[in-house]
């Protein structure tokens, strides 16, 4: 689900290796506590969250995949919830893709070490459904997460998400920018970068999709957000460096369109070494996206992934989202209870309008589009 | 050799297998569903994927001449220089470390002197006005330069040594000149090493990757980049058959390329007989 650098170049070799690994051993689940766990849908449906507690810890174990600790906060919500069920988590290839998140449930089903959980982009979720991979579970705060954000079965459901933001190196950059077309003003020159290449990364995807908007656009019609990119390309203020935690602080890649938990997270990085990185929801442009999270068919700890679930969907873990910059999909029932952490809530950058969100077909409509035109019209 | 040959069918036949086998595989964006068809086939070979391949070809023909060119000279150099004991030492190790410096660490670099916020771009732009983008196709051959001349040096100096200064002194002492050694001697008698060791350059910067993904991104054609965003997509769903497709003809074009220099290299010792 996120940016890959490194590890991609060793899944170039291996990914004909680990295919092979597959199929060989059809095994169910490996360590379980001999529960149906793995069969409950809902806490109740298991026995109540008493035993559900007591079987996790009895599992001892919770293996995830694809979480890095500097992502959504991510690294405290981990901590936190290891400490607090007195589980040991084992956390598999931090950078890796949802791509990479589905490889590894097909090709180490039936292994100690397969994932419990998954955070997926919306799509793969669907995806992994659609090949039997995921177990349906309803948390018990299911009710609160909006319809639309989650399969009615429960073999996944949205998690948190942001919007698009423009993070910007107050320390390089005169003036940031605030809008889309800002950058396009010619004191940015060679300064504006993604995250990836919109047809990897699912951040800089959003961010052609933002332009899109910015530029004559809607969500049927992500045709302008390319247009914008070349348009900002032979304006000489594109910068085709992928950003990463080090462009970012060495001041090669100043301003960065990415999700705005993420830029928040930098700007929180960089105060430490006294740089200030600002980050602006563009009015302009406003795109948002979540994430989603699924339970692993195949669980090698199905207790523990499902008490991950609850801890995730419940107000503690909703609220640790939240003071990593994220939007919790409870967000809006924990404002109306008041149960939001206020203090995170008042962090967060300012959003003018409301956002709206593809459906799956406009989406699918959107990939065919940049897939076809930003190689072509990109490079070279 | 029975280890060998069952090495070379686990670690390379195999994948090779498998990586034929899921080239034709295809999912369906909506419905998910699984089935098999050429059409990876047919959309790696032409539009932006096509232009990758090309890409790739280009920068990995043009580097492979310069360094096999320069490289050449350099060890030609050193092994010429007189009381060059120590700085032959000098060379060769300095090579073997070079040689092996790649991917992002050598981006990184490249980027920290003469990148954006490079030191070295503020000094030439400050006191020159000059202007320098490392971030195109040219900017990424003189990073790969950096090395393929060392993995040159160190891939044709043994050849080099070969050469015995008798062939030289008895074609000087039938009154050949320089040209003609070179012509009918020294070039007939090296020319299979430097071809193979260019063949080697060829392939280095065909398959590098990490270099090019922390230095260009997407915005240079590079069909191992390509294959990298297919494969590890966070956003288009079952794109890694493509990358897979796209894997293959890369397997396909260097196979060609072998191909070729096998027959050159016939050639070239046909001659020599």
């Amino acid at each position: 689900m996120r940016r890959t650098t490194l590890r991609t170049a060793v899944a170039v070799v291996t990914a004909g290796l680990t295919l092979t690994a597959c199929g060989s051993d059809d095994g169910g689940s490996g360590g379980g506590s001999g529960s149906d766990w793995a069969e409950a849908t809902s806490v109740e449906d298991g026995g109540g969250m008493d035993a559900l507690v007591e079987a996790a810890k009895a599992e001892g174990e919770l293996n995830v995949i694809a979480l890095p600790p500097d992502w959504a906060n991510y690294g405290e919500m981990l901590e936190t919830f290891g400490e607090k069920y007195d589980i040991e988590i084992n956390s598999a290839s931090p950078d890796g893709s949802s791509q990479d998140e589905l490889n590894a449930v097909t090709s180490q089903r039936g292994q100690d070490r397969a994932p419990d959980v998954l955070d997926l982009g919306t799509a793969f979720a669907r995806q992994a459904q659609a090949q039997d991979l995921t177990a349906p579970y309803k948390v018990q705060t299911w009710d609160e997460i909006p319809e639309g954000q989650r399969d009615p079965d429960g073999h996944w459901f949205n998690d948190y998400g942001g919007y698009i933001s423009i993070g910007c190196n107050d320390t390089i950059v005169a003036e940031c920018p605030q809008t889309m077309q800002d950058l396009l003003d010619p004191q940015y020159a060679g300064q504006v970068a993604l995250n990836g290449n919109p047809t990897q990364a699912a951040a800089a995807f959003a961010g052609v999709w933002a332009a899109s908007l910015s530029n004559g656009g809607d969500l049927d019609d992500i045709g302008p957000g390319v247009d914008f990119f070349v348009q900002l390309k032979e304006a000489g203020n594109f910068n085709p460096v992928e950003s990463t935690p080090a462009t970012i602080e060495s001041g090669e890649t100043p301003i960065v369109l990415d999700w705005d938990y993420l830029n928040a997270a930098y700007a929180e990085g960089l105060a430490e070494i006294d740089t200030e990185w600002t980050v602006a929801v563009p009015s302009d442009g406003l795109f948002g996206g979540y994430y989603s999270q699924a339970i692993s068919k195949f669980a090698p700890h199905p207790a523990a992934a499902r008490l991950w679930q609850e801890f995730l969907y419940s107000d503690e873990g909703q609220n640790i989202w939240l003071a990593g910059g994220a939007r919790p999909v409870r967000l809006t029932s924990m404002e109306d209870a008041g149960t939001a952490d206020a203090d995170a809530l008042a962090a967060l950058p300012p959003v003018e309008g409301e956002a709206e969100f593809p459906s799956q077909e406009q989406e699918t409509a959107a990939k065919d589009v940049v897939t076809s035109r930003w190689n072509e019209e990109m490079s070279g | 050799m029975a280890p060998f040959f069952l090495y070379l069918a686990v670690f390379l036949l195999l994948p090779l297998v498998v990586l034929a086998v899921e080239a034709f595989r295809v999912t369906d964006p909506v419905t998910f569903e699984e089935g098999w068809s050429t059409a990876n086939l047919g959309t790696v070979t032409e539009g932006a994927y096509g232009r990758a391949y090309v890409g790739s070809l280009q920068l990995s023909a043009i580097t492979a001449v310069i360094g096999a060119v320069l490289g050449l000279a350099l060890a030609v150099a050193v092994l010429g220089a007189r009381r060059g004991r120590l700085l032959r030492r000098m060379v060769l190790t300095a090579a073997g470390v070079l040689a092996n410096f790649g991917g992002v660490p050598l981006a990184f670099a490249f980027l920290a002197t003469i990148g954006n916020a490079g030191v070295v771009t503020a000094l030439l732009t400050d006191t020159l006005g000059l202007s320098f983008s490392l971030y195109s196709m040219t900017g990424l051959a003189i990073v790969y330069s950096y090395f393929l001349i060392p993995l040159m040096v160190l891939t044709i100096l043994p050849a080099l040594e070969g050469l015995r200064p008798q062939w030289r002194e008895a074609a000087d002492n039938l009154g050949a000149s320089g040209w003609q050694y070179w012509r009918y001697v020294g070039g007939p008698v090296l020319a299979p090493p430097v071809l193979g060791a260019t063949m080697l350059l060829f392939a280095s910067s065909f398959a590098a990757y990490a270099t090019a993904k922390a230095l260009v991104g997407s915005s240079i054609p590079l069909v191992t980049l390509q294959i990298a965003d297919s494969l590890s997509s966070n956003v288009v769903v079952g794109a890694e058959n493509l990358g897979k497709a796209l894997a293959l003809g890369m397997v396909v074009l260097v196979g060609l390329v072998m191909a070729f220099y096998a027959w050159v290299q016939r050639r070239t010792q046909r001659w020599l007989t």
